[in-house]
């Protein structure tokens, strides 16, 4: 059997008359990423900070490292590192200064301190804004600021709770490579997301969870194969072709195309492998495109798929990959 | 992203020290977090710094005339009797503000990544509470400076100055936990305000801070007497002018013991359930 890093079972907590998990069970692998995706509001958050002892489940059990969550938490706290949703630096403090006060409460020397935060701060390229106060930062810069503070004492389990919400595409891609250097050094990733293009990219096992519930866990292939990979979105430049346009799509996907009200017609394809045919039948009806687009579903018609409704979260982006959501 | 690496591989964090050196030595880590932001904002420092001088004018001139008797002398003699009330209000007003900075501290990230390293829970209130003492020992080299300047006089020793210093700081760490335990027991910095300043006011006033409580209500000379404003103010009083110490010495460690036993343990209950 495998080893696991993170080992939680029925999982249950409520806020008041809220009930945030109710009964959540998650299989962490050492060395592994692990991605927990799921709306605003589904648990992510809860379950992470219970799994880094920052809350206390009201039922079930966790494990981390072979710990027990609730009987040893500060045994817990040894090996693991957190990075919030919303950054845990302290803006008053410089780059510099925060990672030396972690490493020094992490009992470093101050000498090892210095050494350790010069050295992420290099590997998160802040070296030039080391000795500015983090209040001046820009946001994804006090991401990186956050997550190397998380790194400081190199845990074997890092907790990253929705890692690049906020950061536009560009800085979201940096991200995911520091994720992968995580896992080749050795460390165990367990990280929240909005975005299945994100767990997809990342991660080796991705559990869905929608009100404080399991509703899928599979590996990423297993997921697209049961939500029907990828999406092919199309708009006709002429509004009154859409039912020509509904005809064509029909014939390369199992699911008849979903209409947005708007001319714009979706179907779920096996694979981009449909393209140049697609692209062929309508030039031979004439039909002009304003959008064409393939892309990953949105978490949006991942729930559809996988529960029949539409997600209770907030509303969320279509295209993951093209919009840039504005941090709460 | 550089092509730096993490060189070694993850390893737990093992602590090397004895616990309780590490709980010192963490707390003193994080009272310098403390007082590098109050160098950020030093306006932080208005009341220990201006609000001991505007009050020592305010009653040497608009009280000192009355409450002395009337004539420029006596005016003099209700100084050595006013200098050591206003370090005991000054103490009391200015550990207001660490509650205030702790109930709006916490809700920030930082204390969300406190809690998730292995350190001792009490360790962020702890270490809060030990920068404060910087901001106490400002409140007495001010207030007896400025006293200097109006001409108050220390008539004791050196050693009596010290001391008096010494009781001072040592009341007003303990007394820091009252506000530390509203800090996290209200929902806003400024409720925290409004609750410790009905919890000061009275304490400072009806205490014989500003003037001889032989003119006060028997009851309300009652309540004097146990104030622990009142044991400090008579400390601080014999420490630098002489006159028998003993007494109020031994009541303000009684409170100082008592404070910190009762209002520690509310103040780390209440941050640890607080989510």
């Amino acid at each position: 059997m495998t080893e696991l890093s993170i080992e939680a079972v029925g999982l249950v907590k409520n806020f008041g008359a809220t009930k945030a998990l109710r009964g959540v069970d998650l299989a962490v692998r050492k060395g592994t990423v692990h991605a927990v995706l799921g709306p605003n509001g589904a648990g992510k958050t809860t379950a992470v900070r219970i799994l880094a002892t920052l809350l206390r489940p009201d039922g079930g059990s966790a494990y981390v490292n072979g710990v027990d969550v609730l009987r040893q938490p500060g045994k817990v706290r040894e090996s693991v590192g957190l990075t919030g949703q919303f950054a845990s630096v302290d803006a008053d403090l410089t780059g510099t200064q925060n990672l030396v006060m972690i490493g020094q409460l992490l009992d470093l020397t101050k000498k090892e301190a210095k050494a350790r935060a010069a050295e992420l701060l290099e590997w998160f390229d802040l070296t030039e804004a080391a000795s500015r106060v983090a209040k001046n930062y820009s946001g994804g810069m006090r991401r990186r600021l956050d997550l190397a503070a998380s790194l400081v004492g190199r845990p074997a389990v890092i907790f990253l709770d929705e890692p690049t919400t906020g950061l536009d595409p560009a800085k979201r891609e940096d991200m995911w490579d520091v994720v992968r250097r995580l896992i080749s050094d050795g460390s165990t990733v367990l990280l929240t997301t909005q975005y299945l293009e994100e767990a997809d990219e990342l991660a080796d096992q991705i559990t869905v969870i929608d009100h404080g519930q399991v509703i899928a866990n599979d590996t990423p292939n297993g997921l697209k194969h049961k939500i029907g990979g990828q999406r092919l979105t199309i708009r006709p430049a002429d509004l009154s072709r859409e039912e020509d346009l509904r005809d064509i799509l029909a014939r390369f996907s199992p699911r008849a195309p979903e209409a947005d009200g708007r001319g714009t017609l979706t179907v779920p394809v096996e694979s981009d492998a449909v393209l140049p045919d697609v692209l062929a039948r309508l030039r031979d009806a004439g039909i002009a495109a304003e959008e064409f687009s393939l892309h990953l579903p949105s978490l949006d018609e991942v729930f559809f798929t996988l529960t029949g409704t539409r997600s209770a979260g907030d509303s969320l982006p279509a295209n993951s990959a093209n919009t840039v959501e504005v941090a709460a | 992203m550089t092509a730096a690496t993490l060189e070694a591989p993850p390893v737990s964090v093992r602590p090397r020290r004895p616990a309780h050196v590490r709980l010192l030595h963490n707390s003193l880590v994080l009272a310098k977090r403390s007082l590098i932001k109050l160098t950020r904002t030093p306006e932080q420092l208005i009341d220990v710094t201006l609000q001991p001088i505007i009050f020592l004018l305010l009653f040497y001139y608009v009280f000192g005339g009355a409450l002395g008797g009337g004539s420029g002398s006596s005016r003099h003699e209700y100084l050595e009797f006013l200098l050591p009330g206003i370090l005991g209000q000054t103490i009391a007003m200015s550990s207001i503000s660490i509650g205030q900075n702790l109930n709006e501290d916490i809700e920030k990230g930082v204390f969300d990544r406190f809690r998730s390293l292995p350190i001792g829970r009490a360790v962020p209130l702890v270490g809060a509470v030990f920068a404060e003492f910087f901001r106490y020992l400002t409140v007495c080299v001010i207030t007896v400076g400025f006293g200097y300047i109006l001409g108050f006089r220390i008539t004791t020793s050196f050693w009596g100055l010290l001391g008096a210093v010494g009781v001072t700081v040592a009341f007003a760490l303990s007394f820091a936990w009252v506000s530390v335990w509203i800090g996290m027991k209200m929902r806003t910095a400024g409720s925290v305000q409004g609750v410790m300043m009905l919890l000061v006011l009275p304490l400072s006033f009806a205490s014989s801070t500003y003037v001889r409580t032989t003119t006060m209500p028997g009851w309300l000379q009652a309540f004097v007497k146990v104030n622990p404003i009142s044991q400090v103010v008579g400390a601080v009083r014999g420490l630098l002018t002489g006159g028998p110490v003993a007494g109020s010495v031994g009541w303000t460690f009684v409170w100082i013991a008592g404070l910190l036993a009762v209002f520690f343990p509310l103040a780390l209950r209440a941050y640890i359930r607080r989510t």
